[in-house]
């Protein structure tokens, strides 16, 4: 026991990348095909919306660009298109495939933006209700009892009108990105502040949290450095789920005329644009972001629930 | 309760008669390294205040019920020794270790190490009294933070407590106390789940030794492990305490390991103290019936028919604690007397102490 083997040592110097080598995660995901094209398809979808500048024919937000002659083109496959517009264009003759990609990436941007705002808002409460326990802990979660008594987007309805009313509409289209990260994270931190707790709850029982105690260290140490990473998994696996949630949350406030203006087109505002013109036969407007917009939150679930099943079987099945 | 002056005969004879005379460094008047007064502990069993409202013949009533862990424990722990609490599972003594290492705050009472008031301060008021007295776990699967490497776990105590120490001496600092353990420091870029229990328990020991304290409390430090183990991580202790002068109080319910390990031994039952003395003493002359009745219950080898004093019923709720000695309902020579009032430790003439009135007026 006093002595170390010479395999012990050389496996106590294995780097971070050879432990994620030999991981259950790689090894499960060598074995899944849905996880694989998941994220292949989702790394595809996020690099052409990084990419968007130099990959889309035309800058849609450049009103020099858009010829209003050319509005409501078909796409490729349809006669009386225009080989010059892939994807066919919208009412105002901006070229749909490059409004989509940049559509795409204001989506993502508020997606991810709003996952990272109800992460920390929530991450934050639900440790200091779960650690703390209590008077904090009692008034955290009712809070959160009761905005989840109220449907998360009627909450973002509500702030987003109230902000449009205060600020005014022309102020809101200047500051809608960051306004939609704010408001549809303030919405959702609820689901991560209760799962936090739950976690934190079963953690904070186990013996090194009481050894950290002892050891002197402070609350806010115990918490982050002691209790989170060890809440980790849970958080990674609903991080995945609201990343997909916040972006339809996006498109619905969008498509309801709360969202993204038409001047920087997210995928719901586009789709909502399209919506008027349905009936007049230009379905493309509306059909090409929708499923873009169903096939990137579709790939999220499917990256989700992969991740789920193999860091947390027993938590969250059922 | 009134509390008996355990202090002084017990150190003494400890010194003379166990088997580790550890005991002989403390002077017989030398004033406790850690002494609990009245210590008391409930827990509330109603919940939160809504559900303690309670209606009772038309009228709202606020209801609360508790589970009494201890009531009025005083101990006395000596510059060196080795304490042993020793009781039936759910006797109150891991409770005691932990409001003596301030995870839980007591219902009353007073705790004072060195002569000063512990059990009333705050996180960072304790901080300078949290180098000197450690803890070591039951679990030792449980006790290493999973997501921290071994180097890690062992360093952060020491740049909590030494924070203008170098990296380097923080570092020949966990390479002492790793070989202290014997545990190569080579091992440190590894995970506890990597361990054997035994070896974690061996790291849990080096993260309690990593800031020099003077002062262990060890919660059942071996329960957990195979019996194999228990006896080097036992032996691991001793030596550690013999090589930096330690002073130990040690949670068990093994008789075998106290007679081997503890220079005095405190007896337990349903929250209070019932007896302590000295490990020879109340290993041969136990003086308490309950203390009687459990060492009688030690299988012997040469015993092939035992005398086990058998106690009448169960160890009864700590909800509802009885009247006068808890432990007159299952004694034997209880009478009127143990039925109404609480017996305080007194001091017997072979330097231990006993709470029990049978003995006070000399019917045992």
């Amino acid at each position: 026991m006093t002595t170390s083997t010479p395999t012990a040592a050389s496996s106590s110097t294995a780097s971070r990348w050879e432990r994620f080598r030999d991981s259950y995660l790689l090894y499960s995901f060598k074995r899944d095909p849905i996880a694989q094209v998941s994220l292949a398809v989702f790394i595809l979808l996020v690099a052409m919306a990084l990419l968007a500048p130099w990959l889309a024919p035309m800058n849609p937000y450049d009103l020099a660009q858009i010829d209003i002659l050319a509005s409501e083109l078909p796409p490729f496959w349809v006669d009386g298109s225009d080989p010059a517009y892939l994807m066919g264009t919208d009412a105002q003759g901006r070229d749909l495939l490059s409004t989509i990609l940049y559509g795409l990436r204001v989506s993502l941007i508020i997606g991810f933006g709003a996952v990272a705002m109800q992460a920390t808002l929530g991450v934050c409460f639900g440790l200091l209700a779960g650690y703390l326990g209590g008077r904090v802990d009692a008034f955290l979660m009712r809070m959160a009892d009761i905005q989840l008594s109220f449907s998360t987007l009627m909450v973002a309805i509500v702030v987003g009108a109230l902000f449009k009313a205060i600020f005014g509409g022309a102020t809101f289209s200047t500051y809608a990105v960051p306004l939609l990260v704010l408001i549809i994270g303030l919405a959702e931190w609820p689901q991560y502040a209760r799962t936090v707790r739950a976690s934190v709850l079963a953690e904070k029982g186990k013996e090194y949290v009481d050894a950290a105690r002892v050891m002197g260290l402070s609350s806010r140490r115990i918490m982050f450095r002691h209790i989170l990473p060890n809440t980790l998994s849970p958080i990674f696996v609903i991080s995945t789920v609201q990343v997909a949630n916040a972006i339809i949350s996006e498109a619905a406030l969008s498509f309801l005329g709360l969202g993204m203006p038409e001047t920087q087109p997210s995928l719901g505002s586009l789709i909502k644009s399209g919506f008027d013109y349905i009936q007049s036969g230009s379905w493309w407007i509306t059909l090409i972001p929708g499923l873009v917009l169903v096939v990137l939150v579709l790939v999220i679930n499917l990256l989700g629930d992969w991740l789920r099943d193999v860091l947390n079987p027993r938590l969250y099945k059922g | 309760m009134t509390t008996a002056s355990l202090s002084t005969p017990g150190a003494s004879t400890a010194a003379s008669t166990a088997s580790r005379d550890v005991g002989a460094t403390a002077p017989q008047t030398a004033e406790p390294l850690l002494s609990i007064r009245g210590l008391e502990k409930r827990f509330s069993l109603s919940g939160d205040f809504l559900e303690q409202l309670k209606f009772k013949g038309g009228k709202l009533v606020r209801e609360q019920k508790h589970v009494h862990a201890i009531n009025g424990v005083d101990l006395d722990i000596q510059r060196g020794e080795a304490l042993c609490v020793v009781g039936e599972s759910g006797c109150g003594k891991s409770t005691v270790a932990r409001t003596v290492m301030g995870l839980i705050t007591p219902s009353a009472g007073e705790i004072r190490y060195d002569g000063e008031r512990i059990d009333d301060r705050s996180t960072k008021e304790l901080l300078p009294f949290r180098r000197r007295m450690q803890m070591i776990f039951q679990n030792p699967y449980a006790s290493l933070n999973p997501r921290m490497t071994i180097q890690q776990t062992l360093e952060e105590p020491i740049r909590l407590h030494h924070p203008d120490w170098s990296p380097a001496k923080v570092k020949d600092k966990v390479a002492e106390v790793m070989n202290a353990v014997g545990i190569a420091p080579d091992w440190g870029a590894r995970y506890g789940h990597e361990f054997s229990g035994g070896q974690r328990q061996r790291i849990a020991i080096a993260r309690a030794l990593a800031v020099d304290p003077e002062f262990i409390v060890a919660d059942e430090p071996i329960s957990a492990l195979d019996v194999s183990i228990q006896a080097q991580v036992l032996n691991l202790l001793m030596e550690a305490q013999q090589q930096r002068n330690l002073t130990y109080l040690f949670i068990t319910h093994d008789l075998a390991v106290v007679e081997h390990f503890g220079t005095r031994v405190a007896v337990m039952y349903l929250g209070r103290v019932c007896e302590v003395a000295p490990t020879a003493t109340l290993f041969a002359t136990p003086r308490h019936p309950y203390t009687q009745a459990l060492m009688s219950a030690i299988p012997r080898l040469e015993d092939d028919r035992p005398q086990h004093i058998r106690l009448q019923g169960e160890v009864p709720t700590p909800v509802n604690l009885p009247s006068g000695c808890v432990f007159h309902g299952r004694c034997p020579h209880a009478n009127a007397r143990c039925r109404e009032e609480v017996p305080a430790l007194i001091a017997t003439d072979q330097g231990g102490q006993v709470a029990c009135h049978g003995v006070e007026e000399g019917r045992l």
